[in-house]
């Protein structure tokens, strides 16, 4: 009836994993409650669950990465305190069992659970402002994407306290992941979760692509899209190139396990060399994927905060495009130590060094776009700095283990640890939350605290060194990664430490919850009334703050690359239209909760072999599509005279605190003379 | 940087054999390269950051200007021809550093057998007809010639202050070429996770002087226990923390047994034929 699951399956006699299963109810049982007493359930289920409004469906995914950075830290945390603890062959207090899913899902919640929905709410939130759009493409599908998502975390959680989750490494390398190996449910959790996460991501880089290709406003062409676009379109091609790949290789390994195959089975003609390359042809693209968009956000942020164009547009745009045909041509120099011949390594470690050229183009053209600026350091800018000086020493160590000479003594090490974090962490997590500070007024209609702001950055700034040079200096020392406990005592004071830093990075994450629950209380003082806090350049500030669900009352029309810009510089930004006409919007539907709710039930199902459960999960999602396939009421009219009452308000509400010019450095400077 | 890295004493850095000591150079030369465009690169953001810092009224604001051909060239440019420098350096030393290659030298080179357990390393000396466990010794200044598989999943294996490591795979053979040239006894591990036991998955490599290497052979030899068949498959069985253990007697043919092992399958016959070839052609295929 159940399959494989029984009641021994809850692991009642890990009390680490119990007291989190407690606070998890616990804290899901006072959510629940209290909306149930503000009586909230109807509007979020009409004006949250089922929109299908791109920057609700942002701010979802957002709050759904920043949740799940909470869970991935709390991975992080525990296993920095055991490896402080575990030396001379101590033991510590995580047993291998339960250490080794918890590197595993560090890895993985981290990189599907938290860094993509953060970038993909990004491009949610953003993009369709940027291109002067009234939604994405395909609405619905950009719902059902989130939802898919959600229903990936919702296996992943699942697997903490119903079985457990893959001992493996985050990629699952075969034979390890083999059922002779790994006989239990973690790798089939691993494989549906991903499974259902990875058709969201697919569906959601189809949909960008077509959104940004043909939905840009008139007058829009390629050139004279804004650099944060540009690198969605880029990351979007990516993904749509990547991820198939990814979803092979799991369907493969996920034959293995479940129907006998052997793809990449030790006997019987497998081939685990082959899983390896297919995972790391989805896996070099993914890492650019992730850190392309937050090199967008940076190139707004340090425009925008400069008062200057970005310097060498072309530059950037080319240089976004070569690092997207690279990423595809880089994948073996994840296992130089896999025995290739020398020429094929050398290939792929020089293609691997030349990556570093348009890179390093893009510092420059940020440098460059300070000179001569009026810089303004606010939280976005204090980020990105901190991400250019780290980013280039994470780059420098990266091209070193390029090298494949190099690499023969650096991989696998905590120096190759070391700097994927220097990377991902200098990269994307501060692209992220620089990016969430530039964006959140778009959302909200308020700023967040830069108080609090400010706090987290210098903790983020200061905890990543702290944490992670000696981790350098670990792989430099012989220390490989993923070990439970070690019997040389020379390593622990560097362990120590790194272990300092990565609470000195709770601090920084306490102080970011704290800067948006302070932002939400004095929301009032932190009101942006002009729709444009920062003096921006591009499209998504010419509208109010948050922008109206249909974005543009009247679509822009764009002659310049930062058309906003010049459009405030000739007095025209906020011109009211002769007359408004009728706006054409989706509909919001619950069919992309259902079919992520079947999803959960089918991957459920399927990782604990209930097949009459499985075959519930897959009719519920295929039946919930042919409902809405055969919805005729999919969209509707908001009239002329509605959008003008909406239009009239605004502007009212701009005039009545003086804010039709809005703060630039240039009108500073007026006001100063 | 560099003095950062000086002023700590690194296994890596401070090598004890000829390969180590090239990719040691290696890595200090790739590290100099890059520091000639990341240091300005790190002092250009600060000093501008603070220069053109808003408060700064006395700075130049030049608030249209975006574009500039000249510094445009220089920043395409000088990454470009470091790079490819760089790009040079690495064709170069990855062939030089193949571990695949033979080392060049009028000794004649020990050969050793590796092969992945879980969670144990067990050599066998073929040309000794000895085998250990989590032990291995050698003579410096004599190359050492790594044969390894795995009969298991994948490890890899690795002697930090003696260079590269190698991954250790079913069904396959891959090489390792070392020399020592300092006598001492270096830590050896699986530096590729490999499950439950994998923490305790290392060894001692001892490099030693040829009469010490000879004595080494010797206790081992005089080992009772024989490595024959059902002593394999009970070593085989998952274990940790094993105690090191030798063998003093190895029937001939037990490392290409354990690779060929996994060979069957419908195809065996091909597959054989592949394993008679002279097995330096073998590269692992990963590149295919």
């Amino acid at each position: 009836m159940f399959g494989k699951l029984t009641l021994s399956a809850i692991p009642f006699d890990q009390p680490i994993i119990m007291g989190t299963l407690l606070v998890v109810m616990l804290g899901g049982a006072s959510v629940f409650g209290y909306v149930t007493w503000q009586r909230k359930w109807a509007y979020l289920w009409s004006e949250w669950f089922t929109t299908v409004d791109h920057k609700k469906i942002g701010v979802m995914y957002i709050i759904m990465a920043l949740v799940m950075l909470l869970r991935g830290f709390a991975d992080a945390i525990m296993m920095r305190t055991q490896q402080a603890m575990a030396s001379a062959d101590a033991a510590g207090y995580l047993p291998p069992h339960h250490y080794d899913q918890i590197f595993t899902a560090h890895g993985d919640i981290m990189i599907f659970f938290m860094a993509m929905p953060f970038i993909t709410g990004l491009m949610n939130l953003v993009v369709p402002l940027q291109i002067g759009a009234r939604d994405v493409a395909y609405p619905f599908l950009n719902s059902l994407s989130f939802w898919l998502t959600a229903g990936g975390v919702v296996l992943i959680m699942a697997s903490l306290f119903i079985g457990d989750f893959a001992a493996t490494g985050w990629l699952a390398y075969p034979p390890l992941s083999e059922l002779k190996f790994s006989p239990g449910v973690g790798v089939d959790y691993y494989i549906w979760s991903l499974q259902l996460s990875g058709l969201g991501t697919t569906l959601s880089g189809i949909n960008f692509i077509v959104t940004i290709l043909k939905m840009r406003a008139p007058g829009m062409t390629l050139m004279k899209m804004p650099v944060f676009t540009w690198t969605a379109l880029v990351t979007n091609i990516l993904i749509v190139a990547a991820f198939p790949v990814l979803t092979v290789a799991l369907a493969l390994l996920g034959a293995d396990r479940y129907l006998g195959m052997h793809f990449f089975t030790n006997d019987a003609g497998g081939n685990a060399m082959m899983y390896v390359n297919l995972i790391w042809i989805w896996g070099h693209p993914e890492v650019y994927i992730l850190i392309l968009p937050c090199f967008g956000a940076y190139s707004e942020i340090i425009a925008t905060f400069s008062g200057k164009p970005l310097f060498g547009y072309k530059s950037m745009v080319y240089a976004t495009a070569a690092i997207g045909v690279l990423s595809f041509l880089v994948w073996l120099h994840h296992f130089f130590t896999m025995g290739s011949g020398a020429s094929v390594n050398a290939f792929f470690g020089i293609m691997t060094m030349i990556i570093s050229v348009p890179t390093g183009v893009k510092l420059f053209n940020w440098l460059f776009t300070m000179f001569r600026g009026r810089v303004r350091f606010t939280v976005p800018v204090l980020w990105t700095i901190g991400f250019m000086v780290t980013f280039v020493i994470g780059g420098v160590t990266g091209v070193l283990m390029a090298v494949p000479g190099a690499d023969f003594v650096l991989h696998n090490s905590l120096f190759l640890i070391a700097h994927f974090h220097n990377t991902i962490i200098g990269g994307v997590v501060f692209g992220c939350l620089a990016a969430m500070n530039y964006w959140f007024p778009k959302a909200f209609g308020f700023k967040l605290a830069e108080r609090w702001g400010k706090a987290s950055f210098w903790c983020w700034l200061v905890g990543f060194y702290v944490a992670f040079m000696p981790l350098y200096i670990l792989g430099l020392k012989g220390m490989t990664r993923r070990m439970n406990h070690y019997a040389n005592p020379d390593w622990q004071p560097y362990l120590i430490v790194a272990l300092i830093g990565a609470v000195i990075i709770l601090f920084g994450i306490f102080f970011t919850v704290l800067q948006l629950y302070v932002s939400v209380r004095d929301r009032v003082t932190l009101r942006d009334p002009s729709g444009d806090p920062w003096g921006g350049r591009t499209l998504e500030w010419s509208t109010s703050s948050p922008a109206p669900f249909y974005n543009f009352a009247v679509l822009p029309q764009v002659r310049e690359l930062d058309q906003f810009w010049t459009d405030k510089q000739d007095g025209v930004a906020y011109m009211r239209p002769n007359r408004y006409e009728d706006i054409h919007m989706p509909r919001n539907t619950g069919v992309g909760v259902f079919m992520g709710l079947f999803g959960v039930v089918l991957g459920f199902a399927l990782v604990w072999h209930i097949w009459w459960m499985a075959a519930l999960g897959l009719a519920g999602m295929v039946g919930s599509f042919l409902v809405r396939v055969y919805d005729r009421d999919t969209d509707y009219w908001v009239p002329a005279a509605e959008v003008e009452r909406i239009e009239r308000a605004r502007l009212m509400r701009m005039q009545k605190v003086g804010m039709v010019g809005v703060a630039t450095p240039a009108n500073d400077e007026q006001q100063a003379a | 940087m560099f003095l950062f890295l000086a002023g700590c004493s690194t296994e890596v850095l401070d090598p004890k054999g000829d390969i180590g000591a090239q990719e040691k150079s290696l890595i200090l030369i790739a590290l100099g390269l890059m520091a000639i465009v990341a240091v300005p690169v790190i002092a250009m953001t600060l000093w501008f950051a603070w220069r053109y810092r808003a408060g700064n009224k006395k700075a130049r604001y030049a608030p249209d200007w975006s574009h500039s051909t000249a510094i445009e060239v220089v920043v395409w440019s000088v990454p470009a021809v470091i790079i490819a420098i760089l790009a040079t350096i690495t064709w170069h030393t990855t062939h030089t550093l193949d571990p695949y290659r033979p080392l060049a030298s009028r000794a004649k080179p020990v050969t050793i057998e590796a092969v992945a357990l879980d969670w144990k390393w067990l050599f066998i000396y073929p040309e000794q007809g000895i085998a250990t466990v989590n032990q291995i010794a050698f003579p410096t200044d004599v190359p050492v010639n790594f044969h390894i598989t795995s009969d298991s999943v994948m490890n890899a294996f690795f002697i930090p202050q003696l260079g590269s490591q190698i991954y250790a795979m079913a069904g396959m053979e891959t090489q390792l070429h070392l020399i020592a040239r300092e006598p001492g006894t270096y830590a050896g591990l699986s530096s590729n996770y490999s499950g439950a036991g994998f923490s305790d998955m290392h060894f001692q490599a001892i490099a030693t002087s040829q009469q010490g290497f000879d004595a080494w052979v010797a206790k081992v030899k005089a080992a009772p226990a024989t490595l024959d068949r059902a002593a394999y498959d009970a070593l085989a069985r998952p274990s940790e923390k094993n105690p090191v253990a030798y063998y003093g007697h190895v029937p001939a043919g037990l490392f290409a047994g354990i690779v060929e092992k996994y060979m069957g399958g419908p195809h065996a016959g091909d597959h054989a034929s592949m394993a008679a070839l002279p097995s330096n052609h073998m590269h692992a295929k990963a590149a295919e």
